[in-house]
Formats: structure tokens, sequence, C-alpha cells
């Protein structure tokens, strides 16, 4: 071989495509794909001759069956007449609610831990590493079952309650019942209803919670608005106006606003024949799921917060200090934003491992996507391979929407190279 | 002409491979061990004792076919699968039958490509619950917590049931017997459905079984039998002529302790053809004519196996009832043997 090129008038020839530098990087390339494909498709075609020897064929019509089964938790009104579709949307919601709740609990227990594990105080931070180090280190699954047993176990059944002389009573003013089964909290209600929005395929919405969402989303871009008109206040004159107190209001004002206009008020729960009715009762296994997730992942979050401050060089604080700025300036300023470049990248991982890993639901009979289209449709309908290659598109199209989301963050606190 | 051949020969492949499930009876003779799909834990059913062996109703079912195919009840590889796994088992080969208190139904049958080799056992739907609940009818179950084992046709019944009665209920899902155990007696849920052999043979594992009543409403039809692979019709006929081979004993009085005796003395027509002292049923199936008599030998005729596993004599404790032969006024009705 040799590393001289070839003068540009040589006619091509078939031999170039392995002698010549400038094609062999790509004859390789094609060889592998074409491999690779042939893989795919031998592997495809074995799975249809298979099927079709078994005399079955590949077919989504199922979904549009009647489900026949119920569901303990179900977001969006459901019931057993319903097609095997909506069972599907439920969970897939089911997933959502967990995986998102999960999310934010994990995120804020993980950085807590995660700066006190950089305590002065001894003793603090080395308890934090214990809880560290036992959650990191013992199968999520295991977590879980353990939770459930511990929630089933120890808590008493709703009878409990029941009597003149109950063994048990509710706690928080009343307010909230443990149960073997579920936890029953209260629930909101109103004196003064607005009434609903039907959204169609018997999906509705009170106007009472779109009118909250406006509000808190309105007051986030007010404030926002206020904090530009103050930074630009201050590169005027050098003076910074006070906002705290304007931002305060604009936040939480229109909300207590609208409480007392829709007559917002709680409604505890109440023994009613065997369970407790009039609250909402979050079942167990949502709770132990919600739980165990948030534990286990929060630990992996705590490290890599951790990892992500160590990771910021201690000149940086000893700077800003010289320059007068408090701890807590400091910590926002100068070395949250220089620790997020390092954070995030890892955090989308545990973000992405929270959702998948709340696919162990069925262990404690949370019916999530996993359980109802992967598990009592799958079963009653025998469609095990559309059921699981759609439970996988649908997983896939999650994390990627999780990915695109923590991307865009992360884009945002990258260092701007100029 | 590279890529006809490799197409060719993936074909080929494909075939092979859908033709390799075709005939389960060689495939078990040249294994010599029979791959029979059981519970994973149904005390009297299917559970393993103590000492790892497995043991129970649908376990002699297991022995008999391998018996009758092989001519050694212990030649038997007991796969335990889970409701939700037992029909993937079933159809993909890793199971050669499936003796799981598995309820035959249409779907079943048809869309899932499954043939069920008869019943073994007329089971129906039923709930348990505790006794100090007060409660004597399901009827007044409105708003109780129930747990129920998910991918069975049990959770459909209990759908079905709570409409056409217009109650309201709360389910909890569970992925196995085991656990529905845990949570039922924990108290976490009221009530516990599933088929009321089921029932009996969870409530016969508790410490105080006395304190627990099976209500009296059966809400459905639960035949359970065993289940081939759909397509393979020889192998499905030695599995059902086994279980008929069973039930026909009992019914004209051969069992595990005079078989030898019968096979010399007998003077019933049918009861010849079925030992093979005359005929040549075993050739109709493929196999030797002493199969019957093997099958019958493993574990005894169908009355034996009851009331060795979960008859009145045992602490499952479940009476015959509509598993007493037709003469007896029960529905075992095995067809002719000639």
């Amino acid at each position: 071989m040799t590393d001289a090129p070839l003068p540009a008038d040589q006619p091509f020839r078939v031999s170039m495509l392995v002698y010549d530098r400038r094609y062999r990087s790509m004859t390789f390339q094609v060889i592998v794909f074409i491999l690779v494909m042939a893989l795919a498709w031998w592997l495809v075609n074995n799975t249809i001759q298979n099927l079709a020897a078994q005399g079955k064929d590949f077919d989504f019509g199922f979904l549009f069956q009647r489900a026949g089964y119920d569901i303990p938790q179900t977001p969006i009104p459901y019931t057993s007449d319903d097609w095997h579709l909506r069972a599907t949307i439920v969970g897939l919601l089911n997933t959502i609610i967990v995986s998102i709740l999960g999310c934010v609990a994990a995120t804020i227990l993980g950085v807590s831990i995660g700066v006190a594990r950089l305590s002065k105080n001894w003793l603090f931070a080395r308890l934090m590493t214990i809880y560290v180090e036992i959650f990191r280190n013992i199968p999520l699954l295991l977590w879980i079952l353990i939770i459930y047993a511990i929630f089933t176990e120890i808590m008493p059944p709703p009878s409990a309650y029941r009597g003149d002389d109950p063994a048990w009573s509710k706690i928080l003013f009343d307010q909230v019942a443990l149960t073997n089964r579920y936890t029953a909290i209260p629930a909101l209600g109103m004196t003064n209803d607005p009434g609903t929005l039907d959204l169609g395929a018997r999906i509705t919405v009170n106007w009472a919670v779109i009118a909250f969402l406006v509000v808190i989303i309105g007051g986030w871009f007010t404030r926002g608005a206020i904090l530009d008109r103050a930074q630009a206040i201050q590169d005027r004159t050098g003076i910074r106006p006070t906002t705290w107190w304007i931002n305060l209001a604009v936040m939480t004002v229109p909300s207590l606003l609208l409480i007392w206009y829709f007559g917002l008020h709680l409604l505890a729960p109440e023994l009613q024949g065997f369970n407790f009715g009039g609250g909402i009762n979050l079942g167990n296994a949502f709770v132990v799921l919600w739980l165990a997730l948030t534990l286990y992942t929060g630990a992996f979050i705590a490290e890599i917060v951790r990892a992500g401050i160590l990771a910021v060089s201690h000149g940086q604080s000893e700077a800003a200090f010289a320059l007068g700025l408090r701890p807590n300036k400091t910590m926002n300023l100068v070395i949250l934003p220089q620790a997020l470049r390092v954070i995030i990248p890892p955090l989308i991982s545990q973000y992405l491992n929270l959702m998948k890993n709340s696919s162990l639901a069925i262990a404690v009979g949370y019916m999530d996507l996993r359980g109802t289209l992967g598990g009592t449709t799958l079963n009653q309908t025998g469609r095990e391979l559309e059921a699981i290659v759609l439970m996988m598109l649908i997983y896939l199209v999650l994390s990627l929407i999780i990915s695109a989301g923590m991307n865009v963050f992360n884009s945002r606190v990258k260092l701007k190279e100029r | 002409m590279k890529k006809t051949v490799f197409l060719g020969s993936i074909a080929v492949a494909g075939m092979a491979a859908g033709m390799g499930m075709a005939d389960t009876l060689a495939d078990v003779k040249a294994r010599g061990e029979l791959n029979c799909g059981v519970n994973t834990g149904l005390v009297g059913f299917a559970a393993p004792d103590a000492n790892g062996n497995w043991a129970g109703f649908d376990i002699d079912l297991c022995k008999a076919v391998a018996a009758a195919v092989l001519g050694d009840p212990s030649k038997v590889k007991y796969v335990p699968t889970t409701g939700q796994t037992r029909f993937t088992a079933l159809s993909s080969g890793e199971v050669d039958m499936l003796a799981r208190n598995s309820t035959w139904t249409f779907s079943r049958d048809t869309d899932l490509k499954l043939d069920f080799a008869g019943v073994n056992y007329y089971d129906g739907q039923g709930f348990m619950v505790p006794k100090d609940l007060g409660v004597t009818s399901v009827k007044e179950l409105g708003g109780a917590t129930i747990c129920i084992q998910t991918g069975t046709t049990t959770e459909l019944n209990l759908a079905d049931y709570f409409k056409a009665n217009d109650m309201e209920y709360q389910p909890v899902n569970i992925d196995s017997n085991a656990e529905g155990e845990q949570q039922y007696m924990a108290g976490a849920c009221d009530a516990y459905t599933t088929d009321i052999s089921g029932l009996a043979a969870t409530r016969a594992a508790f410490a105080d079984p006395e304190n627990h009543v099976i209500l009296p409403e059966v809400v459905s039809k639960e035949p359970l039998g065993p289940a081939v692979r759909h397509g393979d019709n020889n192998w499905g006929d030695i599995v059902r002529w086994t279980l008929n081979a069973l039930i026909a004993a009992e019914e004209y009085g051969v069992t595990s302790k005079n078989i030898e005796e019968l096979v010399k003395s007998s003077e019933n027509p049918e009861v010849q053809r079925l030992l093979g002292v005359s005929g040549e049923l075993g050739a109709m199936i493929g196999l030797d004519n002493e199969w019957a008599k093997r099958a019958i030998q493993a574990a005894g005729n169908y009355g034996e196996i009851f009331a060795a596993n979960i008859g009145e004599q045992t602490p499952i404790g479940l009476t015959r009832g509509l598993n007493a032969q037709w003469t007896q006024g029960g529905l075992l009705y095995a067809q002719p043997f000639r």
C-alpha cells in the first residue's frame, strides 16, 4: 500500500474500492451496513415464518375490542366495557404520573442529600453517605417489595377505624387515614363549581383547574418580566430595585383570589362500608412504587450533584468570597451554574432509568403500561408479539421525549463558547 | 445467484423451525423427557413438597402422559408458569403440554391456537372472606376491595359479575397465588377470588382455615383442562385419550392395585381394549399397546388421583360434586375405547 495520492487522471477501477484510501472506508461501511440489514431482515422474516407456522398473524385489531377488566387507578374515566386501547392509555397515563412525580421527588431529595453530603458536620455527612450506599447497592425490585410488605403488614385495615373506640384514628388534623390498602387523603371540594370542559372521549377537565394553570403560568412569566426590568434598571443606574415582594404577590395573590372565588375546601375521607370514601384513596401500589423509585433514584442523583459541585474548583468560591459575595449568592451565581454543566447529562440518564424502572410496577400490582398492555391485555388477547412491540415503541417514544426536553435545558446551561 | 441461495437457505431454515414444532411426540421421545407446564405452587394441584418433589392433581396427569409415551412416570420436567406466561410457554414450544388449572374458553381454543384435550376438573369461580367480616353472600360485597390474579379469566368474570349486579368494587391485582395469600392474610383485601378449587387449596395452607368461609355463589363456569398446541393433532390425541383412559379406568373399576390381575382375568371387552389385551388402539396414536395400562399405573385412575390430592381425606377437602362419574350424577364421561 502506498501513501502517495494517485494521479487525478487515473480512470476509476473496481480494485480502487479496496486499495485506494479515498474509497476504502466507504466500502467497508457499505459492507457492514448490508450485513446488519441482512441480519435484521433475517430475524424479522424468521419471526413471520414461525408465526405463520403456528397459524398466527400480526394484527393490532385487538386494541379495538372490549377489554373486560377493571383497573384500580384510572386518571381518565374507564370501565370494563371500554376498548383495550383505552386500557392501554390508562396504563400509559399511570406510567407517566408515577414517572413525573418520581422524577420531581427524586430530584428534590437527590439535590438535598448531595449538598448535605458535602456538609461540614461530620455526623450528618456520614449519615447521608450511609443512605446513598444502602439505596444504591440493593436492587430496586427488593426495595419495592420490602416497602410494600411494610405497608401491607404494619398499616391497619380500614375496619380498624370503625366503631366508637377505634384502634386507629386519622392523622394530620383528622384528614389522612393510613390503611394497608391505600392512603386516604382529603379531596378538594368547591362551593362555587364552574363546571367542566369536555375534551371528547369522555375526558373532562374542570374549569377551575384550567384557571389555576393560567394564573400560575401567567404569574411565572410576569415574574420573569419584572426581573428583566430590574436587571435593565441595574445595568443603567447600578441600583437594583427590590423585587421580592412584588414577585411573591404576583405568584400568590391571584391564586388566593381564585381559592376564595371557587370556595375551595378539603373533604376529609370518611369510612363508608368496607372502605373510606369522600376523599381520594391513593392505592398502596402507587405510593409504594413512587416511594421506592424516589428513594432509589434519589441516591444516584445525590452522587451526581455532589460530583458536579466538587467539579467546580475551590478557587471559584474563594474568588467570589473575595469579591464580597455572600455564601448563598456564591452558590446561586457562581458554583451552581458551573456545576449544572456536569450534572445535567447524567441526570438525563437517571430520569430515563426512573421511567423505565417504573415498569417494575407489576410486582405490587400497580397497573401501569406494563400491567395493562403488557399484562392483562396481552394475556386476554394472546397477542404477545404485538403487545410487546407496541410497548417497546411507547417506552422508546417516552424516553426520546425526556431526552429531547432535557437536551434543550442542557443547551441553555452549557458553556457558551464564542 | 449468491443472494438467492442465501434467501433460499433462510426460507428453509424458517420452514424447518416451523416444522420442528409440529411433531411433539417425536420430540418428546428423542428428548426422553416430557416438559409439562404447571402452576407455580397451588397445594393439591401442583406444588413442590419439602423435598422438592412436585405433587398434585395436575402433576399426576403429567406423570400419566409421561408413562404412556415414555414408559416412565418420573421422566417429566416440571416448568412452573404464571397465569401470564403459561400460554406463551406452550405456543413457543417451551413446554409440550400445559396442566395448569387453565379454563377452556372459546378464544383460547381458537384465537390463541391452543387445543384443550378435555376437562380434568369442572370448576367455578367463587369468593373467600374472613369469617369475622360477617358476609354471607357476594351480593353484600359492594364497595369491597378484592384481590385477583391478573391475566386470568377470573379478572373478566369479576368485572362482569359486579357490573351485572350494579356493584362497585376496588380490584387489587396480584401476580401469583402466594402474593394473593399474603395480601389477603394481611387484610389488604376484604375478599379473595379465584376458582373454588384454588380457594380451597389456598385455605388449606392457612394456619387457621376454619376462620375463612367460601361464599356460596359460583359466578362462572370454569372447565379446567390440559392444553396442547394447535396443529399437532396426534399429540393432542395422546393427551386427550390419556385423560380419558384415567376417567374410563375409574368407571370400569380398574385401579392401580388390581390392574395386573384384570389384564389376565377381565372379561369386559372394553377393559381388554383399554389395557391392550386385545385390539390395536396404541398403534393408532403411534404408541405401543400397553400405553393406557402404564398411564393408569403411574398414579392410579381418576378417582385415585382425586382422592390422593384434593379429596375429602386431604387438607384441601373437595367433594367430588360435578367431578363424579356420569353414573354417580357427575359430569365425567369418557368417550368409548373402541
